[in-house]
């Protein structure tokens, strides 16, 4: 146990720990100062900063771009779903089931492609692949009503089940926050261990790696099974947040392209990116959202349109993302990255 | 003394181009043996065999008693052999020190050990001052030293070195040679060479393996070799040495 509080807290400075604790502490407390609706924008933040930095261990840690993370969020929440209505299992012992069907999922695409070559833009294309023949798959499939959709029952609660995950907002945003606080911890422990200097190694040259000893075959098996489960775990909380599954929306693309952006704009590869990158793109959209409508402007893809312009502003000024930059001028180092 | 490496009749083609046509040479445990030869010879096809890069069409490769030809790349680093790129090939968004630590770790399980190792050989080859910079911000002849370092990292016991002197100016050189010399005396690691640079061959090799046009034309003491009229012809020309 010191051992990974070690490689934790190793060589992390004084600075950007009195950093980390006031962040913490400001979401801790937010539920209790802000309002109903920006409980609900913090969940999606967070929801987002949570899936991308379970993306961020294939592309940002590995170097293996995937563009169809939708696939994981789907199964994990139709499986924990199924258990739920059908059977009853609560959705911390659905996530038992969940992670190992993802994890397995991840493991096939990443045996197809690794197994045989394909990499680079031909892997995201196979990726992409999987997530729509899961979205049409689904579409199809009886078990999990079809195009009709799941639903998950939803009463009125007279006190948060934690157990069940039935409850108010406010509970769901403690379990999104305590998830992404896991996910920070657990890549932080993976970038500073062996497996994470071997992930590093291959998604700088692959052949130099290889060279060197790795067996890159296995190390990136680990990265998509390691990221598909965790992953998974944001579509279980999907499913009880939303109380519906529907094929057309969790399999789709633009699940698996809102999940990247985050990570992009922050900073691919690091630690922070995909944190701030979700606080920045949400945040910023919800403003704008806000703004708009207190001006009395209905505009719909206003919101899409400013994810293009973050996305083109960022990539054009700031190519590492905007936390690169950031954790310069505010004296931090990132351990990934 | 038995051979840690030993080729037969080793031949590669690429569509019906003969890179490399039946070579047979053996590297004894603990020598300096050198591969020299003009540009296009197949000193670089044979490297990439013993690598693990390339498979040999015919011929075998045995190391340390055991037959590694068509081994991939990895497996060949973990039986104990370890190559550098000719076209250097560093972890670029990596630190120097970070770079070191990846071959280290192959060995060793604790990211901590692996340090304290790569900052060992950092010391070893003058790296140490440059640690925390990223490995695409250093100069051709540090990019070379970290390639050995990372290589050496794997704690081989062939090192395979592609033109490791090659751009490095004549005071470079013979640091570079003064290095290997020292690792080999101490440590004992056989090294194979590939080497243009006849000042750095002749001050360092014991054996030196003349190929030309695939064919291995030479093979001995590096003073003999180079004496030897078939090479004088073929590579070095009538004015050198």
């Amino acid at each position: 146990m010191s051992v990974f509080a070690a490689r934790l807290t190793g060589d992390v400075s004084r600075r950007t720990m009195i950093w980390l604790a006031a962040l913490l502490a400001a979401l801790v407390i937010a539920p209790f100062v802000v309002d109903d609706y920006l409980v609900t924008v913090l969940i999606l933040i967070l929801y987002l900063a949570y899936t991308g930095q379970a993306w961020n261990i294939m592309m940002g840690f590995t170097g293996q771009l995937s563009l169809g993370h939708a696939i994981y969020v789907g199964l994990g929440g139709y499986v924990a779903a199924v258990l739920f209505t059908r059977y009853g299992v609560v959705p911390w012992l659905g996530l038992f089931a969940a992670m190992p069907v993802a994890a397995a999922c991840g493991a096939v695409i990443g045996f197809l492609a690794f197994r045989f070559g394909v990499t680079g833009v031909y892997f995201a294309i196979l990726t992409i692949a999987f997530a729509e023949f899961a979205r049409i798959g689904f579409d199809h499939l009886d078990i999990v009503n079809a195009a009709a959709g799941l639903f998950l029952p939803v009463a009125q609660y007279a006190h948060n089940d934690l157990w069940r995950l039935r409850g108010s907002p406010t509970m769901f945003y403690y379990v999104i926050l305590t998830a992404t606080l896991a996910a920070f911890v657990l890549c932080r422990l993976l970038i500073t261990s062996r497996i994470g200097y071997f992930w590093l190694a291959i998604r700088e040259d692959e052949e130099a790696a290889r060279a060197a000893g790795i067996d890159t075959f296995r190390y990136k098996m680990y990265a998509v099974t390691i990221s598909a489960a965790v992953t998974s775990f944001a579509g279980v909380f999907y499913a009880f947040f939303y109380n519906n599954l529907f094929p057309e929306q969790v399999f789709n693309i633009s699940q698996s392209i809102q999940m990247i952006l985050g990570p992009i704009i922050g900073g691919v590869g690091t630690l922070f990116g995909p944190i701030l990158g979700a606080f920045v793109l949400t945040g910023l959209a919800e403003s704008l959202n806000s703004a708009l409508t207190a001006i009395g402007i209905d505009l719909p893809g206003a919101e899409q349109v400013f994810y293009g312009v973050c996305l083109l502003v960022v990539v054009a000024a700031l190519p590492g993302g905007i936390w690169p930059w950031l954790a310069q001028r505010l004296g931090i180092k990132d351990a990934g990255s | 003394m038995t051979a840690l490496l030993s080729l037969t009749a080793v031949s590669k083609r690429f569509r019906g181009l003969i890179a490399v046509d039946r070579v047979s040479f053996d590297v004894a445990e603990g020598a300096l043996f050198a591969v020299i030869g003009p540009n296009g010879a197949g000193k670089t096809t044979l490297f990439n065999m013993i690598a693990g890069a390339t498979t040999p069409d015919d011929g075998g490769i045995v190391f340390a008693g055991e037959p590694i030809g068509g081994l991939s790349a990895d497996a060949v680093c973990r039986r104990g052999i370890a190559r550098t790129f000719q076209l250097v090939r560093p972890f670029p968004a990596l630190s120097v020190e970070d770079n070191v630590v990846v071959g280290a770790l192959l060995h060793r399980r604790s990211v901590a050990a692996a340090r304290d190792h790569a900052r060992e050989l950092l010391r070893r080859l003058d790296l140490f001052d440059k640690r925390r910079q990223r490995a695409a911000t250093l100069t051709l002849p540090d990019r070379k030293r970290l390639e050995v370092a990372r290589a050496l990292a794997t704690d081989p016991r062939l090192l395979l070195l592609d033109e490791v002197m090659a751009g490095l100016r004549p005071t470079e050189t013979d640091r570079m040679v003064a290095t290997l010399r020292e690792l080999n005396r101490e440590t004992g690691v056989t090294i194979l060479l590939i080497e243009h640079v006849m000042r750095a061959v002749m001050a360092l090799a014991s054996r030196v393996l003349v190929l030309d046009h695939g064919v291995a034309i030479a093979v001995g003491a590096p003073e003999a070799v180079v004496r030897d009229p078939a090479v004088v012809q073929s590579y070095l020309g009538t004015e050198t040495v």
